[in-house]
């Protein structure tokens, strides 16, 4: 007897007791289950949910391996610095080596299994509770929050955030597919506004940064955003902020792993293009209007926006969060808006306010998680009127032939 | 029997579960918000708050034969703001820093939205003793909730109930903090008192079922 069999088998005898749902999520989980509708006309399509969480997830495991390895590069390149030694980065001279893997292992995979694990308790608890099955909502979410915060972050801020995003930001709307803004981004939302003193600043986004804080090994882990907003000089070129050798939040340093990643989202057609390539626009919209304002002299060097004004508009694309945005956060399918026209503004709006929250606001360094949340908010109201303005159309050209 | 009988009892008692003003009728969200984030001042807000309702529903009651309903709105106004302004001055006169900590919300106790509604749905057509038992009823209801905020607010926010640290020293790394806890400034910020607002009504909604809505 095969284990499928075993398990269905198992499942039968759980049939209405509490625990189905925590069992039938592990099993579907490992397997297609046996049970088919019994009536009425149905098509059977291979890219369930669970398969597009998965060809999500794929999408974002070089993001996480580049993040572990730069967990560890970054710890020495700042020692390094802390010393006055500057180093060049080369992937296979001083990436990808085994230090640098044991370093971010330790400090990021303990982040995944934090993730992972408080989230799908929290949703198995309330699968029990509403007795229906367990949604794999969670699977891209766990994968996503460990990708989007800094790396020192303590395990237990980490479990607290989770809980209340899973609860407060989607099952309290009804699971998955029914949550109204996305549940990684009301996880960062939560730590962002909690515990401040570790979502941003100068020491977080480099392991033992914190923990060296005004000491003789202190070292300094400054953001390459955090220093335009500072007016400081950048010590990073174009091609470590492009290849992603740069502090930052794990899985969002490397630009050329993320459009990998679109590339893949998009071939799949999981992820719309629509949505990443308006918010691109939009982004550079805003730069170049930025641009535009120091180009007419309107903004001098004294001012405290100049540092982050004067930014080529392109190069917005290479710092901070703002392509990981764009890819893997504005494209989750629930909480976007559904029409196509209504993606072109919905991913405009993203990219165009997530710059503007960036050069004003410097108590928030980067934006793109504020933008795409309010963004989440109005979907709906977006699709609304790109239907009703749609219904008036037709109407009118109904009216005209019967003229 | 005691001195209240089953009917006047439950003047008191529905606002503070089935009836309740802030979770179930969804009146005065407004300083629910707003000054919760310390205990005291929750505490504080709702002792002035169960003052005008009490002495306001009384006299609304008295004079609710002779004020033409024309002008009752200016008139039940003009109950509100002269209470309001009594308590505003003994708390300037007795408590000054925490009037200054409370600064605009006793002022605007005149628009708080329970003590206009059970003028016009209690007091206006009921007695005096009943109209004083629904007024301290009601704002007991409220002050139940206030509480329950600015408890959690004010612990998991400062760590402290009351201005006294209770979960240790957040500078010298005591008792909690030595484990590396930190305060939620979140639980600080107004949205959060919404929030917890949003999870009493939660729980209230799941122990009694019939107050769900279709």
């Amino acid at each position: 007897m095969s284990i499928k069999s075993k398990l269905h088998d198992i499942k039968e005898s759980f049939k209405g007791k509490t625990m189905a749902p925590a069992f039938n999520a592990f099993h579907t989980f490992l397997f297609t289950p046996n049970d088919v509708t019994s009536s009425g006309t149905h098509i059977k399509v291979a890219d369930d949910l669970k398969r597009t969480m998965n060809t999500v997830i794929m999408s974002l495991v070089p993001c996480l391996i580049f993040g572990i390895f730069n967990a560890g590069y970054q710890h020495n390149f700042a020692i390094d610095a802390a010393n006055g030694i500057s180093t060049q980065a080369s992937l296979f001279v001083n990436f990808l080596t085994f230090d640098n893997l044991m370093i971010g292992s330790m400090k990021v995979l303990p982040l995944v299994i934090v993730s992972y694990a408080v989230g799908l308790t929290v949703e198995f608890i309330f699968a029990v509770i509403k007795g229906h099955e367990v949604e794999e909502g969670y699977l891209v979410t766990g994968m996503l929050v460990p990708l989007i915060i800094p790396v020192d972050l303590p395990l237990w801020m980490l479990a607290v955030s989770v809980i209340f995003g899973v609860v407060i930001g989607k099952e309290v709307f009804g699971g998955t597919g029914m949550n109204i803004l996305n549940p990684a981004l009301t996880i960062r939302a939560f730590l962002f506004f909690a515990y401040p003193t570790w979502m941003s600043g100068d020491k977080v986004w480099v392991y033992d940064a914190v923990n060296r804080a005004g000491s003789p090994e202190a070292i300094s882990g400054e953001t390459i955003l955090g220093s335009y907003a500072q007016n400081q000089d950048i010590i990073y070129s174009m091609s470590d902020m492009f290849f992603g050798f740069i502090p930052g939040s794990i899985g969002e340093t490397s630009k050329l792993l993320i459009i990998f990643g679109a590339l893949f989202l998009i071939f799949s057609k999981i992820g719309s293009w629509r949505i990443i390539l308006s918010t691109l626009i939009g982004a550079l919209v805003m730069g170049l209007i930025f641009n535009g304002v120091i180009e007419a002299g309107i903004i001098t060097e004294s001012s405290k926006f100049y540092g982050l004004m004067s930014v080529p508009f392109w190069e917005h694309l290479l710092i901070g969060s703002i392509l990981f945005g764009a890819v893997f956060m504005a494209t989750d399918p629930v909480t976007a808006a559904q029409t196509n026209k209504g993606k072109w503004i919905y991913g405009f709006l993203i990219g165009f306010i997530s710059i503007m929250i960036r050069v004003f606001n410097p108590a928030y360094p980067e934006g793109v998680f504020l933008a795409i949340l309010l963004m989440n908010v109005f979907a709906p109201t977006i699709d609304h009127f790109v239907i009703q303005s749609n219904v008036k159309m037709r109407l009118n050209r109904l009216k005209l032939k019967t003229a | 029997m005691g001195i209240l009988s089953k009917k006047d009892r439950q003047l008191i008692t529905d606002p503070l579960s089935d009836n309740n003003p802030i979770t179930v009728q969804v009146l005065g969200i407004c300083s629910a918000l707003a000054i919760t984030a310390e205990l005291e001042a929750s505490v504080v807000m709702s002792v002035s708050v169960l003052f005008v309702m009490g002495v306001g529903n009384v006299v609304i009651s008295m004079i609710r034969n002779i004020v033409p309903s024309k002008i009752r709105i200016i008139v039940q106004l003009t109950v509100i703001a002269t209470l309001v302004i009594i308590v505003d001055l003994v708390l300037k006169a007795y408590a000054y820093e925490l009037s200054k900590t409370l600064s605009v919300f006793i002022g605007l106790i005149i628009t708080n939205c329970i003590i206009m509604g059970r003028f016009e749905a209690f007091a206006l057509g009921n007695g005096l003793w009943r109209s004083f038992l629904d007024g301290i009823g009601n704002a007991f209801g409220y002050a139940v909730i206030l509480i329950i905020v600015g408890f959690f607010r004010e612990l998991l926010g400062s760590g402290t109930l009351w201005g006294i640290p209770i979960l240790g020293d957040p500078i010298d790394k005591t008792f909690l903090y030595a484990f590396g806890y930190e305060n939620n400034g979140f639980m600080l910020l107004s949205p959060m008192a919404l929030i917890v607002v949003g999870i009493i009504i939660w729980v209230q909604r799941a122990r009694s079922k019939h107050l769900i809505e279709e």
